[in-house]
């Protein structure tokens, strides 16, 4: 049914590029500026930093007004102090070294449970129907109500110590990526198997990459979930044996009476979490945005 | 058949092709819902393309256009009649570019060509290749989001013929853009298809655009689909979107596809 005339090619092609280049050139965006550094510390440095000036000067306020008794409501050079201690006597970083191990250990076999668990709810209609209301509901349950069942089954142990992590954390992760494979364009997949991806290889080339940004936002509340879960174990799981990190820390200041060190200890636990958040989570998070165009540099 | 040709030099070129055709619908019907209460979108379609033709399936919203286009292209399953695309499976082109964001331009190629199974050192060379095909080379780096929208459907072209399929689908590929790069995209597709012999089954509901592109013009009724007539366009390549042939059949076209609309109105 070919029989007409169709291949001339008599069309000069010349001016056909030429014209295209010029549609390319005229509707390409302009590429993103980045905005000098002086106004992004500025931007983003100077407002938390007058938030927290605030509140330590609201506390400073307190104290000097003797709010409280000063055993009960030291000042903030009180808990400085109590910080400088720990540094000069050199156990600090081993404290939150300690911490930080776990929580990164509970955190790494979380996502390795987490992960195959949530793709599995995403991608097969029985498990999520079995499963996915009971994961649901693992992440409203507070972590530290698996303490004293921990505790019965592992003893005194660090076993205990990571079942609290992990049964906090595995939820988080898997509703992230449960979350991520739903807000896949269903166009995505579609283009996938007309590509001829099928079974695994259309996991992981099109699945996981997909859903790659619902999945990170899943990781990084997985974190959060993993930190707050070892906290609460390690504030009741404190043993000679098991080293001693920020919980044990603090649960060793509050039979004290220390309430410096006790305030102390929360501030270092609330500074590992934004730490990590900020050095890891948001760049790699911003990182993935931005390479897919979801995210406009706003300076 | 059901097609009926208003050219008549054209009726001995409908019998029977010598060589296999790109691909072959036989009364393909198509419902969706319920046994009992489903609904008839498509209705003993017959149809074929032969190897390097370009045919234009026309019609109006609800027509089934875009179904027909899924069933040809695997994604779903024709509730009655058969398709045979021998060629393997065909490639698809959307209406949205549905290239992958997280990947760049010529990361997009070289994963069809991967799933396709080329071997890793191939890759590159052939995502390059293809990239200057629809123009653009130096592209190969670029992020999705940083495509104009006629770039991107050009990218979504080239991963589409790194398939190297013998049959190129294509769902109103243009509908999106401009104007001015639609017109540029058609001068375009004419020249690599010329270029590439590939087969296309291009869907639109845009009259002139059918006629400007294709040999064949194939107008869908709709509720349920069926083919209501076909024409051949004897107007030679390239054409372009003003001439005075495309516009003289596309008048005929629009006339017989308000005729089929109207229809529906009446009761």
């Amino acid at each position: 049914m070919a029989s007409t005339e169709t291949t001339e090619g008599k069309h000069g092609g010349g001016d056909l590029a030429g014209l295209e280049a010029g549609l390319d050139a005229l509707d390409s965006k302009a590429a993103d500026e980045r905005p000098p550094l002086g106004r992004l510390l500025l931007s983003k440095l100077v407002p938390p930093l007058v938030a927290v000036a605030l509140v330590l000067a609201v506390w400073q306020l307190a104290y000097w007004a003797e709010v409280k008794p000063d055993y009960i409501l030291p000042s903030p050079l009180d808990v400085w102090g109590a910080i400088e201690k720990m540094w000069l006597d050199g156990v600090l970083l081993g404290y939150i070294w300690t911490s930080v191990s776990r929580g990164i250990l509970g955190f790494a076999i979380a996502i390795a449970v987490g992960t195959p668990l949530g793709l599995l709810v995403a991608r097969v209609k029985v498990v999520r129907a079995a499963i996915g209301p009971i994961l649901t509901g693992l992440q409203s349950l507070p972590s530290i109500a698996w303490v004293p069942a921990a505790l019965i089954w592992f003893g005194l142990t660090d076993t205990a110590i990571f079942a609290v992590v992990l049964l906090g954390a595995v939820p988080s992760i898997a509703n992230g990526i449960v979350a991520g494979v739903d807000q896949i364009p269903p166009l995505y997949l579609r283009a996938g198997r007309t590509l001829g991806a099928r079974g695994l290889t259309a996991v992981r080339h099109i699945l996981l990459p997909a859903a790659l940004p619902g999945y990170l936002a899943g990781l990084k509340q997985g974190w959060a979930f993993s930190w707050r879960s070892l906290m609460a174990a390690e504030l009741i799981v404190t043993s000679a044996k098991l080293g001693t990190g920020l919980g044990q820390l603090m649960e060793g200041f509050r039979a004290l009476q220390n309430m410096s060190g006790v305030l102390a200890t929360i501030i270092l636990i609330l500074l590992v979490g934004v730490a990590i958040d900020l050095l890891f989570f948001s760049p790699l998070e911003r990182r993935v945005l931005r390479s897919r165009g979801l995210l406009a540099r706003n300076g | 058949m059901a097609t009926t040709l208003n050219k008549p030099d054209a009726t001995t070129t409908a019998a029977a092709p010598a060589s296999e055709p790109a691909v072959r619908l036989d009364g393909v019907s198509k419902s969706f819902g319920r046994p009992g209460r489903s609904q008839l979108v498509l209705d003993g379609i017959s149809l074929d393309v032969a190897p390097g033709e370009f045919v234009t399936l026309l019609g109006a919203s609800g027509c089934g256009k875009s179904t027909l286009l899924n069933l040809v292209a695997g994604l779903d399953a024709p509730t009655s009649g058969t398709i045979t695309v021998p060629g393997g499976r065909p490639a698809l082109m959307f209406q949205e570019h549905a290239l992958f964001p997280w990947l760049s331009a010529g990361k997009n190629i070289e994963l069809a060509l991967r799933l396709r199974g080329v071997p890793k050192a191939g890759r590159r060379p052939e995502a390059e290749r293809l990239l200057e095909l629809v123009r653009l080379k130096g592209s190969y780096g670029k992020r999705v989001h940083e495509l104009s929208g006629g770039m991107r459907q050009r990218v979504a072209l080239a991963r589409a013929l790194a398939q190297d399929s013998r049959l190129l689908l294509m769902d109103e590929p243009f509908a999106a853009l401009d104007a001015i790069t639609r017109d540029v995209l058609h001068e375009e597709l004419t020249r690599i298809w010329s270029e590439t012999g590939v087969s296309v089954l291009f869907v639109t509901h845009n009259v002139r655009e059918a006629v400007r592109l294709a040999q064949r013009v194939v107008l869908l009724s709709s509720r349920p689909g069926r083919i209501a007539r076909t024409w051949e366009v004897d107007i030679a390549q390239p054409r372009r979107i003003e001439d005075a042939e495309v516009s003289a059949l596309s008048l005929d076209i629009t006339e017989q596809l308000r005729g089929e609309i109207r229809r529906h109105g009446q009761h």
